[in-house]
């Protein structure tokens, strides 16, 4: 038994070189194929990549996917973000539950099936959805969910529960997938056709300081939100001294109701790759990763294949369009269920095989990166439209989009509309049009996602998208007059909580704190001074915490005290001076009660 | 000695030491200009056990483990303008507060029915009325009343009480130095 398990581990080991970097590889597939990462195996493992056990079980245990004990064959994972609430979460989990006669988290006693819930797996527009290990169901409702429970009972096999496809590359043999794109505005940017190797054609006739130059002409601004100027961060990671250099994607859209780049991967992966590859022609890289989210894992097989037929086509691999010296090649390192790998210094330390842990800045990773040498990583739109600017020139992108901000965005639109999918517009569009263009149901708040993530109220809807106004990586989220902007904040710090690292204590504990006082609020039984409180905390936590996760999460909060001040101002009163209204004194003595045999006499 | 326009002060010890009274008393001779500044209502200071009239400032050392506490608190809520916790166990449950990790009936048991030495052969837990109930955890004061002010420390030193009273009283903000919040 023991001999068997040495030998699987040892071939998996053996299939990434014995080399502790590629951990998060290796654990993977151990997962994969013996369905968890017993503490056995974790000793193999360090053995042979000459590492420690502990070192291997700090990685299984941080990511969610991962697990010490075996989980069940078919493990149903059911999303739970913003939207899929709004959509009839609690009815499909609990109608999914009854059936299974579990409850959320459990295994059927056969080992069988598992039901937990997970945060958004970039499905909002096709909410609620669940991954049922890496098949997607989305659309779901209770008696939807009832009938998955009976067919996966039947075969135990996820991939008997596809009876359709999507449109566009879900249908292709590669992906399978029930997904629908649900492109709903087409751009010149992104959705307008792409040949492979155009922009690499005009690439290689320039220097690579050239290239610089022309994306830094275009003045493209990083497309996951930060907005950080593309040509800048290339420029500084040129210049920087390392041996090698490296061209990060970042795949790993884990930002509660965005799924552009799930699309722009399904439909349009030559352009991303090839944008990878003209900025590994203007570094002097020969090496890139594109970190695809776990959530994402059905659309691997075909990411790989298209790699496959660009090494094929010469566009990968040595000497590229014959090019001397101009070698690039792309891996694709999966993710594993972790939000804040979505920060690119955890992204790089998740790449390193290590715990998807941020860390500290400076140096910035275009100075030192992935191993230690200069690494740019960027969005998956951002190369995507890097690829066109070298098509079709940087006059053309800068004259597209407002003043300051060029180009256009791809929005991921959703929650209370009738046309939830993915829009290409140029900037400058402004919050009003989006709702009209996105059918919106009676719109009452709108969460512009990303760094900033703010609410914004209807006042605040004449805003423009753009990185001086409305500044977004792409999550729009829809809410109509009857949510209570409060509540979804809560939600989200429920998202936060949950996927804080835990490394510092203002994101570990004072998201916690945050929850404690906004829950109250929500319930009633808030005080005035409770929403100073909230403020300042908030504010603390954003100041102090030590990556973007914990800086930004209290931004919902923030956001819905400011432009909705009166709402909550209604919802706090006075109490009168006295035991306050979250303390119940029979309940604190209820066990003493029973204990002692007599009842209080301050009850 | 004292006149009706001086301001009142009451404090009381809930689940605490004493170790922050005794802090007060540490104001050494500054104690004679508290007592000219103020006049002491409720308090161990001078024993009264009950309130006869508002306070401005309540002082409270000690968490919340039992009803007669949270009773008591309730009272200093009810009766004084502005309530302050003192030290460590006000602010945070404190020592007593250890025992929140464990569920009541091990606490009851270990001390009246297991402990070595024990000798109680009816396994009777002690329950005469003058014995308060105890809760089911410790709880410190703001999770149990509204409370407008923390001195921290274990004890907080004499100087941080003296100049919190001081700065309450003569409705000065309360600022503590550096030094004064720090205990290394």
């Amino acid at each position: 038994m023991h001999q068997a398990l040495v030998t699987v581990v040892e071939d998996i080991c053996g299939r990434y070189g014995f080399d502790r970097t590629r951990m998060t590889d290796i654990v993977i597939a151990v997962q994969q194929r013996l369905g968890c990462v017993s503490t056995e195996a974790m000793e193999i493992i360090a053995s042979k990549v000459n590492s420690h056990r502990v070192e291997v079980e700090s990685v299984v245990t941080f990511y969610a996917f991962l697990s010490v004990k075996p989980r069940g064959r078919v493990i149903i994972r059911l999303c739970k973000d913003i939207v899929d609430w709004m959509k009839g979460y609690d009815e499909v989990a609990d109608a999914m539950a009854k059936e299974l006669g579990v409850t959320m988290g459990e295994t059927t006693a056969d080992g069988g099936i598992t039901l937990t819930s997970t945060p958004c797996i970039g499905m909002s527009d096709q909410a609620p959805a669940a991954l049922v290990n890496d098949v997607v169901v989305p659309n779901l409702t209770p008696e939807r969910g009832r009938q998955v429970i009976r067919d996966l009972r039947r075969h135990l096999d996820p991939a008997q529960l596809i009876t359709m496809v999507g449109d566009g590359n879900n249908a292709h043999p590669l992906v399978h997938s029930m997904v629908r794109n649900n492109i709903r505005r087409r751009g010149p940017v992104h959705f307008d056709g792409f040949e492979s190797g155009c922009a690499l054609e005009r690439t290689i006739d320039q220097t690579p300081e050239n290239v610089i130059a022309t994306i830094r002409a275009s003045r493209l601004r990083g497309r996951g939100g930060a907005g950080f100027a593309t040509g800048q961060k290339w420029e500084f990671a040129r210049n920087a001294s390392g041996e090698r250099r490296y061209v990060l994607c970042n795949a790993d859209e884990g930002e509660p109701g965005t799924f552009k780049d799930r699309v722009l991967l399904t439909e349009c992966p030559d352009q991303v790759f090839e944008g990878m590859t003209v900025a590994g022609y203007a570094l002097g890289s020969d090496s890139g990763i594109v970190y695809l989210r776990g959530e994402y894992a059905y659309l691997r097989a075909f990411l790989e294949n298209v790699l496959e037929t660009r090494r094929r086509q010469g566009l990968l691999g040595k000497a590229i369009l014959g090019k001397p010296g101009f070698d690039f090649d792309i891996r694709i390192q999966m993710g594993a269920g972790a939000y804040v790998c979505g920060e690119e210094t955890a992204l790089i330390s998740s790449c390193e095989g290590l715990r998807g842990d941020p860390k500290n800045r400076p140096p910035f990773p275009a100075q030192k990166g992935y191993m230690g040498c200069p690494t740019i990583v960027n969005n998956v739109e951002t190369f995507s439209a890097a690829a066109r600017i070298m098509e079709r020139g940087a006059n053309w992108f800068a004259e597209m989009g407002s003043e300051r901000t060029t180009g256009t965005k791809v929005l991921s639109i959703c929650g209370d509309c009738r046309k939830p999918g993915v829009y290409e517009v140029p900037f400058g569009i402004t919050a009003r049009e989006l709702l009209d263009m996105a059918d919106a149901d009676n719109p009452g708040a709108m969460l512009i996602g990303g760094p900033c993530r703010q609410m914004i109220g209807p006042e605040r809807f004449g805003g423009q998208i753009c990185y001086d106004d409305l500044a977004t990586g792409g999550a729009i989220l829809i809410f109509n007059r009857a949510r209570n902007k409060l509540e979804i904040a809560e939600h989200y710090l429920d998202f936060f909580i949950e996927e804080s690292c835990g490394h510092c204590t203002p994101c570990r504990v004072g998201l916690v704190l945050l929850k404690e006082v906004v829950h109250k609020v929500v319930s009633g039984a808030g005080e005035p001074s409770d929403l100073d409180y909230m403020r300042r905390l908030a504010n603390v936590i954003s100041q102090t915490s030590r990556c973007g996760l914990g800086q930004a999460a209290p931004n919902p909060v923030l956001g819905a005290l400011q432009n909705f001040h009166t709402l909550y101002a209604d919802m706090v009163s006075d109490r009168k001076l006295g035991l306050l209204s979250t303390f119940d004194l029979s309940k604190a003595v209820a066990d003493a009660e029973l204990r002692v045999g007599r009842m209080s006499q301050y009850v | 000695m004292s006149t009706p326009s001086k301001p009142r002060v009451a404090t009381t010890s809930l689940c605490g030491c004493f170790g922050c009274h005794m802090s007060i008393l540490d104001i050494d001779e500054r104690l004679f200009a508290l007592a000219d500044l103020v006049e002491f209502a409720r308090s161990p200071i001078n024993d009264y056990k009950e309130f006869d009239g508002r306070c401005a400032v309540g002082i409270i050392e000690g968490g919340c483990c039992n009803e007669e506490n949270v009773h008591v608190l309730e009272d200093f809520r009810k009766h004084c303008n502005i309530l302050v916790s003192m030290g460590e166990c006000a602010i945070n449950g404190g020592i007593p507060a250890m025992r929140n990790n464990l569920p009541l009936r091990e606490c009851l048991e270990e001390a009246y029915l297991k402990s070595p030495g024990i000798w109680n052969p009816a396994g009777i837990l002690p329950n005469d009325i003058e014995i308060p109930l105890l809760l089911h955890r410790v709880y410190p004061c703001h999770e149990v009343v509204k409370i407008d002010c923390f001195i921290p420390g274990c004890p907080p030193p004499a100087d941080a009480i003296w100049d919190t009273v001081v700065a309450l009283l003569t409705g000065k903000p309360v600022t503590l130095a550096y030094e004064r919040l720090k205990y290394d």
